[in-house]
């Protein structure tokens, strides 16, 4: 494998990473306050639809993504009535929303485009075109570094940049502010919590709205940045590899971005080679379809290093018993 | 004292739900530029007007059912099997490796034993996630959602390399033999005199399907296994004090919940396909949540629930077809029902309760 390839490679590992590390940080902050979401490829999948219609009827990439964000918060604040105010089952309520975004956007996308369930494909102003870092075009003859930088630092959405900086922004939010203190506090112990007079309520749905708001880039950057247009069940499952890698990364930030970038890595590999040789022993492009889970079950079951999840995730929180 | 009589709890809030979520898909239905009542009229002519209708109803309704016993007796463990698309996949397996590579002398012979390999196969691939939730405590839910991929994964490989005839570009396995044809309804029905559609994919493993039901009502209210289950879903402390082993319990929850998801292949690859296919399931392991849900976990109500939703997707058939409503209706349908008889329940049941304290207040 040449240098070239390797540069490829790897940038294809960025690109297939951003959905996935918007989506895990998404689901660091629900589950951080305690608030299960399994409803990610859902609320992705709703937010994919809207952008790409809304961005191939107005022409307006950015329109889109409002869009996709607006659908994408819709389905959180359902999420966070069911689970947060009548106190429902938080995975029942992860099911549902998945089922209703998977039906719902083909039935809209039906009935707007007549396209067998998709959108149109976005052309021009429709979609995020590359953004270029500065000097990547002079810098791309320097031997070793230049390709480096001009290959696959630069030329991405500008959705990439902005997830890739949300991970450092999570951590910050999370760790180093009175409102994350607060956030992971309730997914620790709400008790605590309501006694110092803060409303648990109120921060659980804070943190299923931001869930929502990472939910809807992720979602957007799918169907107008990776992709040109809407398809039936685009998220692929996405969705569900973002929680395994919520899980590898044991719910913190860093953690997730190498995760996700491992998933992306595997994810790219898969796309550009069928069948791996391996001194002899051929690996199954199937193996590395299933590797994420593979690995994420290995970690559930504790047998290297164990992933203890927040204490109070999944239960409703009753003021008075 | 009960907030509510039991009839309330059993019978009129999963009617509510029902309702609830009809009124909002009558609302999409009107969305999307198409006349609901004209819609419901054709999904009943479609669905039961014809015995070719029920036939295909009553095909849904059989793999729901196993699903949905599948779904039901981890809940009643308190256990959420997400996996029965996994495991309903890995029966597929079974049922094809047992019909391919034994010649059966009879159907009813074949019947038997790929029932039991395909529960096998489906117990099998429960075990793995029930075992770490009963001795690691890894959450049933992730590990079984994880399952399901793996399973696609491995179902994926195994067609593709293994049990593809050679020649043949479709990843499928090649067609079972004649001598394992299970007799459908219209066979069965033919000698009484009953005259059933010829075409319609229903056949004798609807009866597997509803002996299923009685064995899980048998085996959770009349066993004392049954008894244990029950206790562990409803209070694991308590069931430990009382001598119940939770780790046993979770373990045998799991595998029948999972040899039940697993038989839904006698059904749709023996009965229908009469091949294992690469999509052969059909998300029909997600539908046995909204079964269970809709039925309270208890068999006749997931009987009812399988065959409710077996009319659902033979009617969404039909309107695909005759209308330009897509099939994905359906899958809109589903979603609301498991949101509002599970996510949303309290939502009912909480004004529900307070009419019933304030009726029973004013007859005092």
């Amino acid at each position: 494998m040449d240098f070239l390839t390797i540069i490829q490679l790897l940038d294809s590992t960025v690109r297939l990473a951003t959905p996935l590390l918007l989506a895990c940080l998404a689901g660091l902050f629900s589950e951080r306050a305690g608030i299960f979401d399994i409803g990610l490829e859902g609320k992705m999948l709703m937010a994919a639809f809207f952008s790409a219609a809304v961005a191939a009827v107005t022409g307006n990439v950015w329109l889109g993504l409002l869009a996709g964000i607006g659908s994408s918060l819709l389905l959180a604040g359902l999420h966070g009535v069911a689970s947060i105010t009548f106190r429902g089952n938080q995975l029942i309520s992860g099911v549902a929303i998945n089922f209703l975004a998977a039906g719902m956007t083909v039935l809209i996308a039906q009935d707007w485009f007549q396209q067998g369930g998709r959108t149109p494909s976005l052309i021009g102003g429709g979609r995020f075109t590359p953004f270029d870092l500065p000097f990547a075009e002079s810098l791309s003859g320097v031997p070793g570094l230049g390709p480096v930088y001009a290959e696959l630092l630069s030329g991405h959405s500008i959705l990439v940049y902005i997830a890739f900086l949300a991970v450092p922004a999570t951590w910050w939010v999370l760790f180093r502010t009175r409102f994350g203190l607060r956030l992971r506090a309730v997914g620790e112990n709400p008790a605590a919590v309501d006694t110092a007079g803060v409303s648990v309520v109120g921060l659980r749905y804070a943190a299923v709205l931001i869930c929502g708001l990472l939910c809807g880039i992720a979602g957007a950057y799918l169907a107008t940045a990776l992709q040109a247009g809407f398809v039936k069940d685009m998220t692929a499952g996405r969705g569900f590899i973002a929680l395994a890698a919520l899980i590898f990364a044991k719910w913190r930030p860093w953690h997730a971005m190498g995760a996700c970038l491992l998933f992306g890595l595997l994810q790219a590999v898969a796309l550009r080679f069928q069948n791996i040789e391996l001194g002899g022993i051929t690996i199954p492009v199937q193996a590395m379809d299933a590797l994420p889970y593979v690995l994420t079950v290995v970690i559930l079951a504790g047998f290297v290093g164990k992933a203890i999840p927040p204490r109070a995730g999944g239960e409703p929180y009753v003021k008075e018993r | 004292m009960e907030k509510m009589p039991k009839w309330a709890d059993v019978v009129l809030i999963p009617l509510i739900s029902l309702i609830l979520a009809a009124l909002l898909s009558a609302l999409v239905i009107l969305g999307i530029g198409e006349d609901p009542v004209a819609a419901v009229k054709l999904m009943v002519d479609g669905a039961l007007g014809s015995t070719y209708g029920w036939g295909y109803t009553l095909y849904y309704a059989t793999n729901f059912m196993f699903t949905g016993l599948a779904v039901a007796v981890a809940a009643h463990a308190g256990l959420f099997n997400i996996g029965g698309e996994g495991q309903a996949m890995l029966g597929g397996l079974g049922v094809a490796v047992i019909c391919l590579f034994i010649p059966w002398p009879h159907w009813s012979l074949a019947l038997i034993f790929a029932a039991l390999g395909a529960g096998l196969f489906g117990a099998a691939w429960a075990a793995i996630p029930a075992y770490l939730q009963a001795k690691r405590g890894s959450h049933i839910v992730i590990t079984t959602i994880m399952f399901n991929f793996i399973a696609a994964a491995v179902l994926n490989y195994v067609l593709v390399n293994l049990l593809r005839p050679e020649g043949s570009m479709d990843p499928a396995t090649a067609r079972f033999p004649e001598t394992v044809h299970l007799p459908s309804l219209h066979e069965l029905l033919a000698p009484v005199g009953i005259a059933f559609s010829k075409s319609a994919p229903a056949n004798v493993s609807l009866l597997v399907a509803i002996g299923a039901c009685l064995f899980v009502w048998l085996l959770i209210w009349r066993t004392p296994l049954g008894y244990e289950i029950r206790s562990l879903g409803k209070s694991e402390p308590a069931a430990r004090y009382a001598g119940i082993s939770s780790v046993r319990t979770i373990m045998i929850a799991m595998l029948i919940s999972g040899a039940l998801a697993g038989m839904m292949a006698v059904n749709n690859v023996m009965g229908e396909a009469e091949r294992l296919v690469l999509n052969a399931t059909e998300g029909a392991g997600f539908i046995g949540i909204a079964v269970a849900l809709m039925g309270r976990n208890h068999p006749f109500g997931v009987f009812l629930a399988a065959i409710l939703f077996g009319f659902l997707y033979q009617g969404g058939a039909e309107l695909a077809l005759w209308t330009s409503i897509p099939r994905e209706l359906i899958v809109v349908i589903q979603a609301l029902v498991i949101l509002f008889t599970g996510a949303l329940d309290n939502m009912v049941r909480m004004p529900l309760e307070r009419v019933f304290l304030a009726m029973r207040k004013g007859q005092n």
